[in-house]
C-alpha cells in the first residue's frame, strides 16, 4: 500500500494517532502537501461519505474519520501558504438567532471541512447582523443557516433579508437545514439550496464552488 | 406512568399532507389508533406550519376531540398557537409542551399554564443554551422550579424534559440524563417526568434496541412519563414489563393484560 493509500485508510478508519504520524512522516520526506490533502487526506474522507449515505458508517464513525482529518490538515494547511483554491473558499455557518441547538450544526462543519473547506463557524444564537459582519470580514462563498425549531425557522429569513439589504446577496449561495426545515420553506425564503443532512450540504457546496 | 401519543405532528410527511388537504379522516384514525395502544395523552404539534400554525391547531384540536375523549398535550412554543389550542381542550387536563427557563419563553408561556391550570412540561435549558452535565441541568430545574411554586404553581403539574441528546455525538448524553433523573428525584420528590427519548439513538443502527433500553434505564432511576409512538409494540411492551419489574403493576394485571392483547407477540 503506498503512503497516499495508507494515509487515505487510517482517515477512513478513524485513526486519528496513525494519520498524525504518517502526514509529518510524508511531509519531513518532501511529499506534496497538496498531494497529501487530495490523495490521502480527502481520498479517505471520499470513502467515509457514500458510506455514510449508504448506512454502512454511522455518526460516531464519522465523527472519528474527520478527526483523523483535522489531525492531518493542521500539519499541511500551514504549508499551503494560499495555493489551493478548495482551502481558500470559505463557508460561514451558524444556527440562527434564537436557536441554541448545535449537534446538527457541528456535524456539518465536520463534513464541510472534510470537504476541504474552510469552515467559519459562528456557533449558536447567531443575528442576521453577526452572519452578515462575518460575510463581509472572511469574503464568504457560502452560507449556511441552521435551525432546529419552527420557532426559529423564520429567522432564517429574517437573515435572507439582511443579506438582501446589505447588498450580498449575489455574492453567497446561502444553504439551509435542520429538522423543521423543508425544500419548500428553502424555496419560500429564497434560499440556493436546502440541505436535508450534512452529506447533502458538502454535495451542494461542492457544487456552488466548482 | 403517563404516555403521551407523538404521532400527531405536522413534521411528519403524513400528518402534514393531512393537514394540509383537512384530511380529518386520517388525524382521527392515528388518534384512535395511538389510544388503542394505550396512551393517556395525545400530543399535537403542527409548528412547521409557520404562517398558520393557529389556525392549524384549532382544526387538529376539534378533529382529533371528534374522534377520542383523551385530554390533549398542546405542542408549540408559540402562546398564541397554545391558547387556540387550550381553549377548545374538552376532556381531561390539558398540558402544555414546552416551557424553558429562556426569559421571553418564560413569560409567554407561563400564564397559559396558570389561566388553563394544565399540566406543563419543562425542558431543561435556558438562555445560557443547551445544557450539557446534569449539574447545568439541575441549575435549570432549581431555577424553574422555584419560579413555577412560587407563583402558586402545583409541583405534582411539572412535568420536568431532562433533554436528550443523541450518544453518536455527545459520548456521556446518557449518563448526564440517569444523572438528572436522580438529581431531581432527590431535590423535589412530587414533581413528575416527561422525556421524548428517541433522540437518544440518533445516528445509531438499531435505534429500537437503544431506546427500549434507555426505557429501562430511565424508568429504573424514576422518569413516569414518555413522549413516543405508541404504536410501536416492542416499546409498549418493554414499559410494561418495566413496570411489573419495579413492583408499579399491581397483581402484575397490566401487564397480563398486555399479554392477552399480544402484546408480546411478533
Amino acid at each position: 500500500m503506498s503512503d497516499f493509500d495508507q494515509l487515505a485508510d487510517y482517515v477512513f478508519k478513524g485513526n486519528a494517532y496513525g494519520v498524525k504520524e504518517l502526514t509529518q512522516k510524508m511531509v519531513d520526506a518532501g511529499s506534496d502537501p497538496m498531494e497529501i490533502i487530495s490523495k490521502g487526506l480527502l481520498a479517505g474522507m471520499d470513502i467515509v461519505g457514500p458510506k455514510f449515505k449508504a448506512g454502512d458508517m454511522y455518526v460516531p464513525e464519522v465523527m472519528m474519520s474527520a478527526r483523523s482529518l483535522a489531525e492531518g490538515m493542521k500539519i499541511v494547511k500551514p504549508l499551503l501558504a494560499g495555493k489551493d483554491a478548495a482551502v481558500t473558499k470559505t463557508i460561514i455557518i451558524g444556527t440562527v438567532a434564537g436557536d441554541l441547538h448545535d449537534i446538527g450544526k457541528n456535524l456539518v462543519v465536520m463534513i464541510m471541512e472534510s470537504g476541504g473547506f474552510n469552515v467559519v463557524d459562528l456557533g449558536v444564537d447567531v443575528s442576521p447582523e453577526k452572519f452578515v459582519a462575518a460575510i463581509r470580514e472572511h469574503n464568504a462563498q457560502i452560507v449556511g443557516l441552521s435551525a432546529l425549531l419552527t420557532t426559529t425557522m423564520l429567522n432564517m429569513k429574517a437573515t435572507i433579508e439582511l443579506i438582501i439589504e446589505e447588498g450580498l446577496r449575489n455574492s453567497v449561495k446561502i444553504l439551509v437545514g435542520g429538522a423543521p426545515v423543508s425544500q419548500s420553506f428553502a424555496d419560500e425564503i429564497g434560499a440556493d439550496g436546502y440541505c436535508a443532512d450534512a452529506m447533502a450540504g458538502k454535495e451542494m457546496a461542492a457544487k456552488f464552488l466548482n | 406512568m403517563l404516555i403521551v401519543g407523538e404521532l400527531i405532528n405536522s413534521s411528519r410527511k403524513a400528518i402534514n399532507e393531512a393537514i394540509d388537504n383537512r384530511d380529518a379522516e386520517y388525524i382521527k384514525k392515528i388518534a384512535l389508533e395511538q389510544v388503542a395502544a394505550g396512551a393517556d395523552y395525545l400530543d399535537v404539534n403542527c409548528g412547521t406550519k409557520v404562517y398558520n400554525e393557529a389556525e392549524c391547531m384549532v382544526w387538529l384540536v376539534n378533529t382529533v376531540q371528534e374522534a377520542v375523549q383523551v385530554p390533549l398535550c398542546i405542542d408549540s412554543p408559540n402562546p398564541k398557537v397554545l391558547e387556540a389550542g387550550l381553549e377548545l381542550c374538552k376532556y381531561g387536563q390539558p398540558m402544555i409542551n414546552s416551557i424553558t427557563d429562556e426569559a421571553e419563553r418564560f413569560e409567554a408561556v407561563f400564564p397559559m399554564a396558570l389561566k388553563y391550570k394544565t399540566k406543563l412540561v419543562a425542558l431543561c435549558m435556558d438562555d445560557s443554551g443547551m445544557p450539557e452535565t446534569s449539574d447545568d441541568r439541575m441549575k435549570v430545574v432549581k431555577s424553574l422550579y422555584g419560579k413555577l411554586t412560587s407563583n402558586g404553581f402545583p409541583e405534582q403539574d411539572i412535568y420536568f424534559d431532562p433533554l436528550v441528546k443523541p450518544v453518536s455525538s455527545v459520548e456521556t448524553a446518557g449518563q448526564e440524563v440517569l444523572g438528572t433523573i436522580v438529581a431531581i428525584k432527590k431535590a423535589y420528590p412530587n414533581v413528575h417526568f416527561m422525556c421524548g427519548l428517541s433522540n437518544v439513538s440518533y445516528g445509531l443502527p438499531n435505534r429500537k434496541i437503544l431506546n427500549r433500553l434507555f426505557v429501562v434505564q430511565t424508568m429504573t432511576l424514576g422518569m413516569d412519563g414518555y413522549i413516543l409512538n405508541p404504536t410501536d409494540k416492542g416499546m409498549m411492551g418493554t414499559i410494561k414489563v418495566s413496570q411489573v419489574l419495579l413492583g408499579q403493576d399491581s397483581y402484575c394485571m397490566n401487564y397480563l393484560t398486555a399479554h392477552r392483547s399480544g402484546l408480546f407477540e411478533d
